[in-house]
């Protein structure tokens, strides 16, 4: 619970992820985003009579994988369903979905919370199709609504979460890490803004009473279109819930379920208070399909093909290279190959800490500026690990390593040249370094004396004249502790 | 097993059919003697018999994920009932 709020909040989450394959789940329409409407359909997929959907393999594989790295039991035995209700958009009349034997249940995903690790459990995965899309008129002019069918029959996986969120917050860290997770598989591209991934969220607060606590009605929120808005609309609702009931004082089971639409622009949520219809979609076996059997031997070669998950590597980065628990987040959560990355920098350079400053600072300040993805950074790993090296062996000071990696950005030249023309390669022995030193110190009794009376600021006249001799080359560490050392040794 | 009107009311709102009450009265007690039939089904003694979802002996049906023909759109939209441009058009739903 947190610390401000009068009352623990309790999220659940459904989502609808659609798979990267080529073609529909049951036909060979393709599944391409952004197709001219109604171009990719056929007489499976718009439902004409007679036809046969046959299951796409590769859809059904995809749904292994990400149940399996979802940690989810998978069934020896799973079959389809026709869950059976009217829309325009859904030229069956029914949509071939799982109900009493999902391909998976259980399962568990774990977030990275500010607190630490939480694991969020699944209630089941199961594999079905999508429907169509509607295009409604928004003039409120009651204008006749278009229904484009090229995503009907496009396979989606439902992920249905337990009620196990806390916050706003853990219910957006799920849904990054779900889809950093699905990404990586490469078993969705989870882009919100194309549907790829959806949202609707169960949300009712506990409030504590006495020893125990009172929950309040169960609102689903739908209309969710960024992770930001799920944030947002789970805090404004549960605020929401609690006025309610303070009003009210209805409880859980007191009133129906109700459904609420996002409005992104006000930043609120509005309750449809829906006519008591319980939902009734006479589900019945998918008599066009057969069941499928899954044996031991092909989970095994499905768990083979599984890359290293997101949560192991950040563990794995907090061993290996000694990372903070923060920064292997930030790393891991920019994707595989932005981690490849850094572990190539880290490894050519010897010097993971390094490697972690540049990659979780200047490089992800640079893509996200010019809103790229490491793929299309301009400059390779050996070169980052080159200026590291670089910056090591001629004592560079940070901000002028900075300048040279701007430059390296901008000219493209090796960190070498650019240090060479900047007059960054001089190295200077502690021999010279100390004759300056003592020669800064004798030209400057004042500033001496300020020193040794504890005036930390004397220590800038000092450094400064060693910088103005060498021409900023000197480090400036180097001389302030041999500043230190020559006054320790040389009792005023 | 009877059923009641307002079960075969409820059945054919589901199913988007209109009928009149002469319909209903006839369709409740047809539905029940239908309803009555299968149940004798229920009599039979299943202890120890594997519950059949398909009533073929085959599993594990696939096609692989390659490109089929798809309809053009003036095929497509052959059958529907109002074309705009090429979206099928339907009466404004309001959800
Ligand atoms: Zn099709």
């Amino acid at each position: 619970m947190s610390a401000e709020l009068p009352y623990r909040v309790v999220i659940g989450l459904e989502v609808h992820v659609q798979l990267l394959t080529e073609t529909k789940l049951f036909c060979g329409c393709s599944t391409k985003f952004g197709l001219p409407p109604n171009s990719a359909t056929c007489p499976v997929c718009i439902g004409m009579p007679g036809v046969l959907p046959v299951m796409n393999r590769r859809a059904f594989e995809l749904a292994l994988k990400a149940a399996l790295a979802l940690n989810a039991d998978i069934a020896p035995f799973t079959k389809w369903d026709r869950k059976n209700y009217y829309y325009p958009d859904l030229p069956k009349n029914y949509q071939i979905s799982q109900y009493d034997l999902p391909f998976s249940r259980n399962g568990w995903l774990e977030i990275p919370t500010a607190q630490g690790k939480k694991k969020v459990r699944l209630i089941r995965v199961h594999l079905e199709e999508d429907a169509g899309k509607m295009l409604h008129d928004e003039t409120g002019m009651g204008r006749d609504s278009l229904v484009d069918l090229n995503r009907a029959g496009t396979p989606l996986l439902e992920i249905v979460t337990r009620p196990d969120m806390n916050s706003p917050e853990e219910a957006r860290l799920f849904l990054e890490e779900l889809r950093l997770l699905l990404r990586e598989l490469k078993v969705s591209d989870c882009e919100m803004q194309e549907g790829s991934l959806r949202v609707d969220a169960n949300i009712n607060i506990h409030i504590p009473q006495g020893d125990g606590y009172v929950a309040t009605p169960i609102v689903e929120v739908k209309n969710l279109n960024s992770f930001r808005s799920v944030e947002r609309a789970m805090a404004y609702e549960a605020q929401r819930q609690y006025e309610e009931f303070r009003r009210t004082g209805k409880k859980l089971g007191e009133v129906p379920k109700a459904t609420a639409g996002w409005d992104e622009d006000h930043g609120v949520t509005v309750v449809q208070r829906r006519k008591e219809e319980a939902s009734d979609y006479r589900y019945f076996p998918e008599p066009d399909l057969v069941p499928v059997l899954v044996d031991q031997a092909w989970l095994e070669r499905i768990r083979a093909e599984l890359p290293e998950l997101p949560s192991v590597r950040r563990e794995r980065f907090q061993t290996q290279y000694q990372l903070s628990a923060y920064d292997a987040g930030v790393i891991v959560s920019q994707g595989l190959a932005f981690a490849d990355y850094f572990e190539k920098v880290a490894q050519l350079t010897g010097d993971a800490k390094a490697a972690a400053n540049w990659c979780t600072n200047q490089v992800l300040q640079v893509l996200n500026e010019r809103k790229i993805t490491i793929e299309s950074f301009p400059l390779p790993a050996e070169s980052l690990a080159d200026l590291i090296r670089k910056q090591r062996q001629y004592n560079v000071n940070p901000q002028r390593a900075r300048e040279v990696f701007a430059e390296m950005l901008k000219s493209g030249e090796a960190a070498e040249t650019i240090i060479r023309r900047l007059g960054l390669d001089v190295s200077f022995s502690t021999e010279q370094l100390r004759e300056l030193v003592r020669k800064s110190l004798a030209s400057q009794p004042k500033a001496v004396a300020d020193l040794r009376a504890g005036k930390a600021k004397a220590m800038d006249a000092l450094v400064g004249q060693v910088m103005r001799e060498t021409r900023g080359k000197a480090p400036a560490d180097e001389v302030r502790r041999l500043i230190q050392e020559e006054l320790a040794q040389t009792p005023a | 097993m009877t059923l009641k009107p307002e079960e075969v009311r409820w059945v054919a709102h589901l199913a988007r059919l209109e009928c009149t009450e002469e319909e209903i009265k006839l369709f409740t007690s047809q539905l029940s003697e239908i309803v009555a039939y299968v149940n004798q089904l229920q009599e039979v003694n299943t202890d120890g018999v594997e519950p059949l979802s398909h009533c073929l002996p085959i599993s594990n049906v696939f096609r692989s994920d390659e490109p089929g023909v798809s309809l053009t759109v003036d095929e497509a939209l052959a059958n529907a009932p109002a074309r705009k441009g090429d979206f099928y058009s339907v009466p404004a739903v309001l959800d």
